[in-house]
């Protein structure tokens, strides 16, 4: 019944491609995931067909496996900073006097510290484990979405359909859940596929650092680090994960643009 | 070729359209409008919304709005096809031979210009005049057009004028560069009363004074028929009647055009107070949060039950603000609310429920007072569970019930508020004030927002609701025909205080104070020469004082 258009049924494919892969990695790696089956950086072959890592592990099993954790935790950070800074962000709109001012200035005080060194801090005191990433990774985000949640909330929050429902004597969780949240969707879907592949960089930069994924766990960033040095001596088993990170930011940013043209165009417009 | 300035010959517009959840479709907007204007000729393009009646004012400068794109037809101006002149040849054109005069003064004003600059600019880009003779021109309009200080005027920004001067401006703007054609849309429709009836004595006036030809596009038929020497009634893009102004207001050819200029035609039968009212006001003065001036100064209104109070004032007179203490969203500084026999806590927060109940409300923006992502079920059904705890097939039902009251037909129930027309919405809003079976409902400028015929199916639609449940209404609107139609009693409110109050009968005859007479003398009425007899009697009134 519904047309896709051609750009969304590419994002669509691949994400999916990813996800499943995700999900099914241990029926789908031909090898173990911390297994050594060659030599080091052997190049590809019918065994390995992207051939071997700096330690000789099979480099498709590898990047199938670190997929599967990185976009696990990309997944649930998100997850968390949505659910957080969004339901934060609307009450903040709903409430709005001295609450919104003691939120907005708090989000603003963690947000003016650079991201990347509040969790390179946090982590380095705190015990690296994946709930930890996780946790860490979606509260610093949250602050980005509170702002979008709140600034969507306060322009829905003066509108008289609102000000209707407070009049019948509707509580904040009537007011916040059914009365903003349908009319905020839209934008936070689109701000959600951009935040999701954020994610998926920042848990990368901190595994790359070794603040992230702890070896012998395979994820993208890991991957990065562990080849690196191999790029000198022209072996592209470090731009691997790069190409996938790009292929799954560009498909899953294709998604979310025809998720909003569709949930917009509910309200009768394009825009 | 033509002897006439203007020759729209069988005009075609079309327009994409883009409908939920379907790809884009080409849909015909105006279908074939063909009519001349010849020198210092007006003619009225007249009709609701929709119409085409913008549409087809803009075509005569070959301009599209947004999406829109002239597919058929022809445009002669002068002479000349402007549809074929290419983007170069309507360059010359706009701002030269033809101009525009738009709705929102304040919107089409730079901000971060000074009048002067603004007004002269498109006379000396068209290198129709030098600076000093464009600037001097531009203070002989400023004169001509009634602005306070000619000399000195086009100094000023546009915010350090009233809207009503502002409106002014804009004409002399348009008329600056010595146009031939004017196209005013909708000039005067932002206004009050009392100020439109200036700006529209002063556009007859500067077109008269300057010969020019003029397109005047306008939902008001008492308001074209002051200016135009010929009116053109449109609907859905199509002519309905095109003749000369006395024909079309006192001898209507086609049915739709003499239901337009039967327009506010209610009659409505003034009821007695009665010893009890359900609303008591006493004694308000209220302010708004960091502002350290009164909106509303001392002021005691009754509503009695069954019946209607109109609350009648110009933007800034604070009768919206009167309904924002009444409902508790601003608590007042001083006076008290009695509700039903009941004093009312000045917050919203202090109010039972059974207080919230029985006083509803209904807005002035159908569009935005009903959530969009939620169904006519589910915006009328929401107060049956909300005070009655009504659920599932038991709600439904009600749902229904009510929609026939207000004359819509279950059809609607799972329809979304994007998918009905603007009278639609309003109806549905009023289905789910009456869904809490209130005693009163405060309508705030309900029917501003709609075509004159719409506007009147929705006050019959009021009435017949007021005789069938018994509910009060407190009606805040500008518009004194509505007051008439409706109204039990009345309250004139002006910068915030009640000057007038009682009676509709008593309120609405002499003798009248200074500004119920100005207001009252504003409103325009269907007749030819309406505007000449007001102007004159209000020269001698001055002259007399």
């Amino acid at each position: 019944m519904m047309r896709i258009p051609f750009a969304a049924a590419v994002g669509l494919t691949f994400t999916a491609l990813y996800f499943l892969a995700a999900i099914f990695a241990p029926l789908l790696a031909p090898y173990g995931m911390a297994e050594v089956v060659g030599d080091v950086w052997e190049p590809s072959s019918a065994e390995h067909w992207l051939g071997t890592d700096n330690i000789g592990r099979d480099l498709l099993t590898r990047l199938i496996y670190g997929g599967r954790t990185t976009i696990f935790i990309a997944t649930a950070a998100t997850v968390l900073s949505f659910t957080t800074g969004a339901i934060l962000g609307f009450l903040a709109a709903v409430l709005g006097g001295w609450a919104d001012q003691v939120m907005s200035r708090a989000v603003d005080l963690l947000m003016s510290i650079p991201t990347l060194i509040f969790a390179l801090v946090v982590l380095s005191v705190m015990p690296v484990t994946v709930p930890m990433l996780i946790l860490v990774m979606g509260l610093l985000d949250s602050t980005r979405v509170y702002r979008l949640a709140r600034a969507v909330a306060v322009d829905i929050n003066v509108m008289d359909f609102v000000e209707a429902a407070r009049l019948r004597g509707e509580g904040r969780g009537w007011v916040i859940f059914r009365e903003i949240l349908p009319n905020a969707l839209s934008p936070l879907v689109a701000e959600m596929g951009m935040r999701f592949i954020f994610m998926v960089l920042f848990v990368s930069t901190l595994s790359f650092l070794g603040l992230g994924v702890q070896p012998p766990s395979a994820d993208w960033g890991g991957i990065v680090k562990e080849n690196k040095d191999g790029i000198v001596y022209g072996i592209p088993a470090a731009l691997l994960p790069a190409v996938a990170i790009a292929t799954l930011a560009i498909s899953v940013n294709l998604v979310a643009d025809w998720v909003l043209n569709r949930t917009t165009s509910l309200k009768g417009g394009r825009g | 070729m033509s002897d006439a300035l203007l020759d729209v010959r069988d005009l075609k517009i079309g327009a994409t359209v883009y409908p939920p959840g379907e790809p884009p479709r080409e849909i015909e907007i105006v279908h074939g409008v063909s009519f001349t204007l010849e020198k210092g000729k007006v003619l009225g393009l007249i009709g609701e919304s929709g119409a085409g009646k913008s549409t087809i004012g803009l075509a005569a400068m070959g301009y599209g709005r947004g999406g829109v794109e002239l597919t058929g037809g022809e445009v002669w101006v002068n002479g000349r096809d402007i549809l074929k002149g290419g983007l170069k040849g309507l360059r010359k054109l706009r701002g030269a031979e033809v101009t525009y005069v738009a709705q929102s003064a304040a919107a089409a004003f730079n901000p971060a210009k000074k009048l002067m600059e603004q007004v002269t600019e498109a006379a000396i880009h068209h290198n129709r005049f030098s600076k000093s003779e464009a600037e001097a021109r531009a203070v002989a309009l400023f004169a001509k057009l009634g602005l306070p200080d000619p000399e000195t005027f086009g100094n000023r920004y546009p915010h350090q004028v009233s809207g009503g001067q502002l409106q002014r401006a804009m004409t002399a703007l348009a008329l600056c560069p010595q146009p031939d054609l004017v196209v005013f849309d909708e000039p005067t429709t932002a206004l009050d009363v009392t100020t439109q009836i200036d700006v529209l004595a002063a556009i007859k006036d500067a077109i008269r004074d300057t010969g020019v030809a003029a397109l005047y596009i306008t939902h008001d038929l008492a308001v074209v028929a002051q200016v135009s020497d010929d009116i053109m009634v449109l609907r859905n893009g199509d002519k309905v009647e095109y003749g000369p102004t006395d024909q079309i207001i006192n001898a209507p050819q086609e049915e739709y055009t003499r239901a337009l200029v039967s327009v506010r035609s209610i009659e409505h039968e003034e009821k007695q107070p009665t010893p009890e009212p359900v609303l008591r006001v006493s004694g308000i003065t209220a302010r708004y949060k960091g502002t350290d001036f009164d909106v509303l100064h001392d002021v005691s209104v009754d509503l009695h039950p069954g019946q209607t109070l109109a609350v009648v004032g110009e933007s800034g007179s604070g009768k919206s603000t009167l309904a924002r203490v009444i409902t508790g969203l601003l608590p007042p500084r001083a006076g008290e609310i009695e509700f039903a026999g009941r004093t009312l806590s000045p917050a919203l927060e202090g109010r039972a429920r059974e207080d919230l109940r029985e006083l509803q409300m209904i807005y002035q923006m159908a569009d935005v007072a009903m959530n969009p992502r939620q169904t006519v079920g589910t915006i009328i059904g929401r107060p049956l569970e909300f005070y009655f705890g009504l659920k599932g097939a038991e709600k439904r039902k009600r749902v229904k019930e009510l929609l026939d009251e207000i004359e819509m037909g279950d059809g609607f129930i799972d329809r979304y508020p994007a998918e009905l027309s603007g009278g639609q919405k309003q109806r549905v809003c009023i289905a789910r004030a009456l869904a809490a079976k209130p005693r009163m409902i405060i309508c705030d400028e309900v029917t501003s927002a709609l075509d004159p015929l719409v506007a009147d199916g929705i006050l019959k639609l009021l009435l017949d609701l007021q005789k069938i449940e018994g509910v009060a209404y407190l009606f805040i609107t500008h518009d004194l025909a509505t007051v008439r139609a409706i109204a039990d009693s009345i309250a004139v409110m002006y910068r915030g205080k009640v000057v007038r109050y009682g009676p509709k009968s008593q309120v609405l005859s002499p003798p009248f104070d200074d500004y119920t007479d100005l207001l009252l003398s504003s409103v325009p009425e269907m007749k030819l020469g309406w505007l000449e007899e007001v102007i004159a009697h209000r020269k001698m009134e001055s002259a007399g004082h």
